[in-house]
């Protein structure tokens, strides 16, 4: 079952690598390119750990071959970071107690930062509906909502 | 969670997506956003021999006007439909469906074609194909035929599409001048799967019920009319009294409903008849019911 050649940039850098095609995105991204912020949680698409933004659309990376990000420009938590900077989300999160395991928090911040792209300052439906797929076993979701009303500057 | 080894191929046309399911075996698989199925994959509970990703098809991506109607690609993802201002003017039954669709991520991946030919019985796009009777477009390597909504779903995720069939196109007629709609739901969790829901249009002629029509989803291996709820209805003046009695008939003619973990079966038909009374309501106040 012969490998696939694909193209694609992540976070900004452009690659042409073989994959299995039965490899995940997620999969390729932590065991092929070594970036690890993104965790496996579930693997079928119900907790969203797994969260990149794929041409501008949140996805979940468990439910996507990596052939079919062919083409793709990808971000995952990594790209976040601007000369050693973190994001704003990510900084909110830190400030607001919006972590607390860590385990959900790169797919929390990466569905934050898809929520705030098109909707920059969210009401709390928008940012309960743009954080749906996403589940906290820790936090009781309280401060993650903090967390992205700070990180769109409206008051807690 | 790893899939087991299959071939992957990506066509980039129809036609040659076609020809390379008429020459690949029965063991091939169509993905299309993968929502379905990858999951099923990850836990191993399919295992194709080959994959032919539609993904690359442009041509199967599209909402547009059609004499009456509006034809959506089968690749077109549920995100887009949402966000369709033609969808949302012109069918909003179609755009509330596909907001009680999962998550954003979900929706953002999953297509229209892929939730229709998975065929779950608790999903929302088999229901409004149902209620609103909408048409299938299906190619092969021996050309084109259309389905009916009615003869499409067969069973538990189960439709009229063979392993070589690709379904290329929906096509749902506009619903007509004062018909009032309704489509509901209820879940454990927002963007859950349905325990159970109902779809409804329905007409008034003065105070008279000129036309009815009711679909459940959720209780039964394919989502299914109320044909003897819908009979109950017409030619009769519209009361609260009526609703409740159509909806305590719904109730009794749907089979056996599924009993999980989510639900047991009669809790299941107990919401049947509870969705069935609250989206009738509904519609018929869009229908122009005051009551
Ligand atoms: C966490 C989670 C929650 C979900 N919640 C809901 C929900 O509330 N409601 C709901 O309706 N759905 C829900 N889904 C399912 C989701 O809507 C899927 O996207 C959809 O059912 C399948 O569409 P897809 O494009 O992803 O298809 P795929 O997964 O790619 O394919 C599904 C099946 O259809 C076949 N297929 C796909 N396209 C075609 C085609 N054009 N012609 C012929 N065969 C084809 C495939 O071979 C496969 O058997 C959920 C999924 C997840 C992971
Ligand atoms: S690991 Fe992908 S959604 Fe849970
Ligand atoms: S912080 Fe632990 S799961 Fe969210």
């Amino acid at each position: 079952m012969g490998k696939v050649n694909i193209s694609f940039t992540i976070n900004g850098s452009s690659h042409q690598i073989d994959v299995e095609p039965q490899w995940t995105l997620l999969e390729m991204v932590r065991e092929q390119l070594h970036l690890t912020g993104t965790k496996e949680g579930c693997g079928t698409g119900d907790c969203g750990a797994c969260s990149m933004i794929v041409d501008g659309r949140l996805i979940t990376s468990c439910c996507m071959l990596a052939p079919q990000a062919d083409g793709s420009d990808v971000t995952t938590v990594e790209g976040l970071l601007a000369n050693g900077d973190l994001h704003p989300v990510q900084q909110a999160f830190i400030e607001t107690g919006g972590v607390q395991c860590g385990f959900c928090t790169p797919g929390m911040i990466m569905a934050t930062k898809a929520l705030l792209d098109r909707t920059p300052k969210p009401t709390l439906d928008d940012i309960r509906e743009g954080l749906a797929g996403n589940l906290c076993r820790c936090t009781g979701y309280t401060k993650i909502y903090e967390a992205v009303m700070t990180a769109s500057g409206q008051e807690i | 969670m790893k899939p087991a080894p299959f071939d992957y191929h990506d066509p980039e046309t129809l036609d040659e997506a076609v020809s390379l399911l008429g020459r690949l075996d029965d063991d091939v698989k169509i993905l299309a956003g993968g929502q379905s199925l990858i999951p099923l994959l990850n836990m191993r509970l399919a295992r194709p021999t080959a994959l032919v990703d539609l993904g690359k098809i442009a041509e199967l991506d599209y909402i547009r006007e059609d004499n009456g109607g509006i034809a959506i690609g089968a690749l077109t993802t549920q995100r887009t439909v949402e966000r369709s201002q033609l969808v949302k003017d012109r069918l909003p039954v179609l755009y509330e469906a596909t907001r009680l669709i999962a998550h954003p991520q979900i929706r953002n991946r999953g297509t229209i074609g892929g939730s229709l030919a998975h065929a779950d019985p608790a999903a929302e796009y088999p229901a409004v194909a149902l209620l609103l009777d909408a048409d299938f477009k299906v190619r092969s390597a021996s050309g084109e035929r259309t389905i009916g909504a009615a003869d499409f779903f067969v069973t538990y995720l189960t439709t009229a599409l063979g392993p070589a069939d690709v379904l290329t196109e929906v096509r749902f007629p506009l619903l007509a001048e004062g018909v009032g709609w309704s489509f509901i739901e209820m879940t454990r969790r927002h963007g859950d799967f349905a325990l159970a829901g109902a779809g409804v249009t329905i007409a008034l002629s003065g105070g008279e019920c000129s036309h009815a029509r009711i679909v459940l989803f959720g209780v039964d291996a394919t989502p299914v009319r109320s044909k003897a709820a819908e009979q109950a209805l017409v030619g009769q003046e519209l009361s609260e009294e009526l609703i409740a009695s159509a909806a305590q008939t719904a109730r009794d003619e749907i089979g056996e409903p599924l009993s999980d973990n989510h639900a047991s079966s009669e809790f299941r038909r107990h919401l049947a008849g509870v969705m069935t009374a609250r989206a009738l309501t509904e519609a018929a106040r869009r229908a122009g019911w005051v009551n």
